[in-house]
């Protein structure tokens, strides 16, 4: 009852956490394999874009550096099955940690700025990861990237593959919403709202930041890494700064600070890409307006401006004797 | 004040310069252990300024800030809260966008390891939650627990500041204008607040309504122009012909 972050009753979220558990299931038996394949990607995005969400809708710092850390995993992983012979398992490993450890050292750099400046720092940031695997190219491949053989046996199958997928992203949203919803995350909401009372309540700032801009890249790696898998290919374009706004785009779309939102975004922006795209080369343009249309009628974002609805249509109901 | 105590905090030459101007410019200040003393003065006497040297918001231009025998003129503002050092702000500073409960919360986990548990759950512990109450309850807000602060009044909103300062148990507390804009009836309440803390916790006060403060202090520093103008007891300050000149003088054109 004091918990103002819950907004529906406890059934609301069991019935909606079971639906769409049922449509997950059943998508494999409805789509063709060109169409999973599509979903899965919409998984995969989605915890890319919950990632960026953590730090931009949670910490108030908009970071535009996450498809560096995304791609760099992507990297790694095609990277260290290739030519170190790891494993696949161990590959996405080290995807993630290579990944964790290039956020740890964006976040030493940029912790101590924020607003336009963490925008600009982390975007330049960004930009040094693509212009490096653009010029290394005897390990990186240049513009021509790496081509892996990943999906292999069982994997093949995307029927497979898909559920790996959809349970590795399920597994990030749950870990991403106790993670925002512990005692550290209402720091960062916090820091968010008023970084001079944090620290006269005795916060270090700059401690948290960077703690969160670690976790941010930690989850912003798994879905670098599940990407090598079902892409089975890396070029600088995966690190590259499009990437990055792509990201951030879907969080806003879906509404930031609300995390289920990346998967509204996700699905939109991708399926508008593909179903755009057959029809004239300039799908961009078509994004671009999509995206003013929402910021300019709801500015919180899809899934913000749902809760925003319900809570005042629970409010008006609250009110009445 | 033959024999004085022990100071909690003491100020040596400490001078905050904006450009041109001299915001503060105190020569000596010295606040014992259990002390209440309140700082008037007017409007861009420094008392705020003052406020944020005291608690690393501004590093001093020059001088020295000991707190309890340590130098504490460098240190960053958590590390000063850390030893016991806090404060409300004059311009209302909360979460605005979090319920009144999440604020209590983040206020009571500032100095404990709790803060930094990534997936542990969110919910009060029965010690913060008897702590937030109490305090919620002493400032009167005991049914807004799960308002957002932005959708509040802006008395309540004062009124959440003291909470969350009592919340906390510094053994420090600086109250910024904790009464401004408030109505008579408000202002009763801070009265009370301020009046029913424990005797171990030090108070300094700025305060612009007169009668409010020199009810509730021991000892008054009365800043003028980033100085210390006068420093004297409730009774004296009343009666003080230079405070009256700068201060109540100027007080009652106004009015
Ligand atoms: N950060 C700052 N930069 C420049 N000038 C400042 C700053 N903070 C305060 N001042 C100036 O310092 C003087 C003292 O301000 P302040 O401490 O807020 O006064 P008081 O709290 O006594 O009303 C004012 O003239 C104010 O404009
Ligand atoms: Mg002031």
């Amino acid at each position: 009852m004091t918990d103002g972050e819950r907004r529906h009753p406890a059934w609301v979220s069991w019935a909606s956490s079971v639906g769409v558990l049922a449509v997950l299931a059943t998508l494999p038996f409805v789509l063709k394999s060109y169409h999973l394949g599509i979903a899965t990607q919409i998984l995969i995005f989605a915890i890319l874009a919950m990632s960026i969400d953590v730090l931009a809708g949670f910490s108030g710092r908009t970071p535009l550096c996450h498809g560096a850390i995304f791609g760099t995993a992507t990297y790694f992983v095609i990277y260290s099955v290739n030519i170190w012979d790891l494993p696949l398992p161990a590959a996405l490993l080290v995807g993630v940690a290579a990944a964790t450890v290039l956020s740890a050292v964006f976040a030493i750099l940029a912790v101590r700025v924020s607003g336009v400046y963490f925008l600009l720092l982390t975007l330049a940031l960004g930009l040094v990861v693509w212009g490096v695997c653009l010029r290394w190219s005897q390990v990186t491949g240049g513009e021509n990237g790496l081509r892996g053989d990943l999906r292999r046996g069982a994997l093949a199958d995307i029927k497979v593959f898909y559920a790996i997928a959809a349970a590795t992203s399920l597994f990030a949203y749950i870990a991403m919403r106790r993670f925002v919803n512990s005692p550290f995350g209402l720091t960062l909401r916090g820091i968010r709202d008023s970084e001079s009372r944090m620290a006269s309540l005795g916060y270090n700032v700059t401690l948290h930041v960077f703690l969160a801009f670690v976790v941010s890249g930690f989850f912003a790696g798994l879905a670098g890494s599940i990407y090598a898998v079902f892409n089975n290919y890396v070029s600088p374009s995966a690190v590259a700064l499009p990437q990055s706004v792509q990201g951030l785009l879907m969080a806003i779309v879906g509404g930031i600070g609300t995390l289920v939102g990346s998967y509204v975004g996700a699905a939109l922006i991708i399926m508008l890409e593909l179903f755009v795209s057959a029809f004239t080369e300039r799908w961009q343009i078509v994004l671009g307006s999509v995206f003013v249309a929402i910021m300019l009628f709801a500015p919180e974002g899809i899934v913000g401006k749902i809760n925003q609805l319900t809570r005042r249509h629970s409010q008006s109901k609250n009110t009445n004797p | 004040m033959s024999n004085p105590p022990k100071p909690l905090l003491d100020l040596t030459a400490v001078v905050m310069q904006f450009g041109a101007l001299r915001a503060v410019d105190v020569a000596a200040m010295s606040i014992a252990i259990g002390e209440r003393r309140a700082v008037i003065g007017p409007n861009g006497a420094g008392k705020t300024t003052l406020f944020n040297t005291i608690t690393g918001v501004l590093r001093p231009t020059s001088g020295r800030i000991a707190f309890d025998g340590h130098d504490i003129t460098r240190q960053l503002p958590h590390r000063r809260a850390k030893l016991g050092i806090a404060r409300t702000f004059q311009i209302t500073n909360l979460f605005p966008t979090l319920s009144v409960m999440d604020n209590m919360k983040l206020a009571l986990r500032g100095l404990k390891p709790r803060k930094f548990s990534m997936f542990g759950d969110g919910a009060l512990t029965a010690e913060e939650r008897s702590i937030a109450e109490h305090a919620l309850g002493m400032t009167r807000l005991g049914e807004r627990q799960s308002a957002i602060v932005r959708d509040m009044s802006y008395g309540e909103q004062r009124q959440l500041e003291l909470a969350m300062a009592l919340s906390s148990t510094p053994r420090l507390l600086l109250f910024d204008e904790p009464a401004a804009g408030l109505s008579p009836a408000e202002r009763t309440i801070v009265a009370e607040i301020v009046r029913s803390l424990p005797r171990d916790i030090t108070v300094v006060l700025i305060e612009h309504d007169m009668d409010l403060a020199l009810g509730l202090v021991d000892y008054v520093t009365c800043m003028y122009e980033g100085r210390v103008l006068v420093e004297a007891s409730p009774a004296e300050i009343r009666s003080n012909a230079t405070v009256q000149d700068v201060y109540l003088g100027k007080a009652r054109h106004h009015a």
